[in-house]
């Protein structure tokens, strides 16, 4: 136990990010919560959806993977990420479309 | 205008990035680059920006795609804006995309050029052909795919490394967490995928909340041995069986953590897993030192818990009793009483036309049971006509009306039920000057019995259509709602029951009116 808190001590350029990231992570949980608040109940479905496309953003991670990666990793890992990631994407902005489609005023 | 001006900008800097991250050739580089430090193998694929210029350059551009992310969910909170706010924020998902190609050297196309037309080909033709009654399972699904997405590129990242021991300490554990997750999100979606469906394995329902000794105390063990699991991937990074085993503990719990919750529940649960698949991408992000995939993962985190609330909050329960399950069991017994040996009165379409047609004030009350049998489009014909003839007509759309958040609002749109409507709980204002409560395979959100302290459902908002002057409730049967709970309003005076088959009933009372 006290090695990796030692490692970690010495990682701690590794862990400089971390923090920071952490800080980005609340804030942006705050900013969610401030910005979606005030949805009214006709359109729970659709930013439902649309959120769901935009936690797709793994796609950027399948890209990565799937674009530089090596070996096995990237033909199998790669290339599942990215189907999975696009059917979210692709998906989730496209139904949105659909359905808002149908909000329109007349 | 404002907002072209955005996007030029966000383009330009896009551009700017991309060019950056091109391979160039020595003899077209200025004089003033030869100082740039070499880490790449051969002078040849020296790019001209030095490496943390072009960290810096592609991590604003994350951000400012997460701003796109911002701007297009907050418009997509207001109707007039919205179908522009999900334009919006595929632009910030383009401007992603572009960006990490563009960031890297030497990418092989390839494997995303195939795993792009695969994945996008299934998701277009999902998004095309899905009926909006289905739209909950889909989303479900689009959830878990984004879930297990986020599991895949942690495993990559895991085992990407032929040496293990490269993982430094915070890759270690969020790659666990991501795992954990990731896998969660994606069979607990395939359940709620499943319960939505009405799918049945082995003659049990999935759709019914399914409910075994010692559940609870299998989850905690099982979420324990995800975190000793994760505990040893931390302190040996070599330790790839523990990887394993996150893997395939986190994907029963979440078919564990799904199984036991009700039908009548599943929009707390689609909204919960939403949230998940944010915080799935989120971890995804530490795990990769990616700050766009922290900020849009939380920003869609932070959207399925406030989700989540408002839809606890319709139903009166706490979280912690809906994820706990077995709601809605005792049929018998519900309500504290039972209901037997009391009658209920009848009309046909004929009786319920004329009662229609002598309102001045009629309240449709649709419930998923409208939606079931498609009967949307001919209670908005039979709504026209009737507003033709002088009736004010309003729906009363309750917010877990529906499989999930919104639902019932959507079929609506679908019929083309003009938006200005569409009312919510604020009706049970007007109730007593309303003429006939006209209720369409709603149950649970007009049950009387929310208002008393020993039911199942005590204290859930609900529609009191028990004070309208008549209550009109078309429903195939006596049987109790999606909840499982029996309503002892079908046995007050002043409701009259209009049995069938939705469609069927609102098609014949749309042939009476236009007989006339």
């Amino acid at each position: 136990m006290w090695d990796v808190l030692a490692q970690a001590a010495g990682e701690a350029d590794i862990l400089g990010p971390l923090s920071v990231h952490l800080v980005v992570f609340l804030l942006a949980i705050l900013l969610g919560f401030e910005v979606i608040s005030k949805v009214p109940a006709t359109l729970h479905t659709p930013l439902m959806s649309g959120s769901n496309a935009i936690s797709g953003i793994t796609i950027v991670g399948a890209l990565l993977i799937a674009g530089a990666g090596e070996g096995w990793v990237k033909y199998v890992f790669g290339f599942l990420a990215m189907v999975f990631a696009t059917i979210n994407v692709v998906g989730g902005f496209a139904v949105t479309d659909r359905m808002l489609a149908m909000f329109r005023r007349r | 205008m404002r907002l072209a001006r955005t996007v030029a900008l966000v383009l330009v800097i896009t551009g700017a990035a991309a060019a950056v991250g091109q391979d160039t050739k020595p003899a077209t580089l200025p004089a003033t680059t030869q100082a740039v430090p070499t880490d790449t193998a051969t002078p040849v694929d020296q790019p001209v920006l030095s490496p943390a210029v072009r960290d810096f350059l592609v991590n604003l551009t994350y951000a400012i795609a997460a701003i796109f992310f911002v701007f297009g969910l907050k418009m997509l909170s207001s109707p007039r804006t919205a179908r522009r706010g999900n334009l919006v924020a595929s632009l910030g998902m383009l401007i992603a995309v572009v960006v990490t190609l563009a960031s890297k050297i030497g990418v092989d196309y390839t494997v995303i050029v195939a795993g792009f037309v695969v994945g996008g080909l299934i998701g277009l033709i999902a998004a095309r052909m899905v009926p909006m009654t289905g739209m909950p399972e889909m989303v479900a699904l689009f959830n878990g795919s984004g879930g297990l997405a986020s599991a895949v590129v942690a495993m990559a990242e895991y085992w990407k490394v032929s040496a293990f021991s490269e993982h430094l300490l915070d890759g270690r554990i969020t790659i666990g967490l991501t795992l954990l997750i990731g896998m969660l999100t994606c069979t607990g979606s395939l359940v709620a995928f499943g319960k939505l469906r009405g799918m049945t394995i082995r003659g049990v329902r999935l759709g019914n909340p399914l409910v075994f000794p010692l559940q609870h105390a299998l989850n905690l063990l099982l979420l324990l041995a995800v975190v000793a699991c994760g505990v040893a991937l931390a302190m040996n990074p070599a330790s790839w069986w523990a990887a394993l085993l996150i893997i395939v503990a986190a994907a029963a719990l979440g078919v564990l953590m799904t199984l036991p919750i009700g039908g009548a529940d599943m929009p707390v649960v689609v909204s919960l897993l939403n949230s998940y698949s944010g915080l799935a991408a989120c971890a995804a992000g530490f795990v990769l030192h990616n700050t766009g995939l922290i900020i849009s993962g939380s920003l869609v985190g932070a959207s399925g818990l406030i989700l989540t609330k408002i839809m606890c909050k319709a139903m009166n329960r706490s979280l912690i009793n809906v994820m706990a399950g077995g709601f809605g069991q005792d049929v018998a017994v519900a309500g504290g009483r039972t209901l037997e040996g009391q009658t209920v009165r009848q009309m046909d379409a004929e009786e319920a036309t004329m009662v229609l047609e002598a309102a001045q004030k009629v309240f449709v009350i649709p419930g998923y049971g409208m939606a079931v049998a498609q009967a949307q489009h001919a209670v908005a014909e039979m709504a026209n006509l009737l507003t033709q003839k002088g009736v004010e007509v309003k729906y009363g759309v309750h917010p877990v009306a529906g499989r999930m958040p919104g639902h019932m609002n959507v079929l609506l749109a679908e019929a083309n039920v003009p938006y200005e409507q569409l009312a919510d709980l604020e009706l049970n204002g007007e109730m007593d000057q309303c003429d006939v409560a006209l209720v369409i395979g709603a149950n649970d959100v007009v049950n009387p019995d929310a208002r008393r302290p020993d039911s199942q459902i005590a204290g859930m908002p609900i529609f009191d259509v028990d004070k309208a002057r008549t209550v009109m409730v078309c429903k195939r049967s006596l049987n109790p709602g999606f909840a499982g709970i029996q309503n002892p309003l079908f046995f007050n005076e002043n409701t009259v029951m209009l049995f069938g088959d939705a469609k069927k009933m609102v098609s014949s009372i749309v042939g009476e009116l236009k007989g006339d």
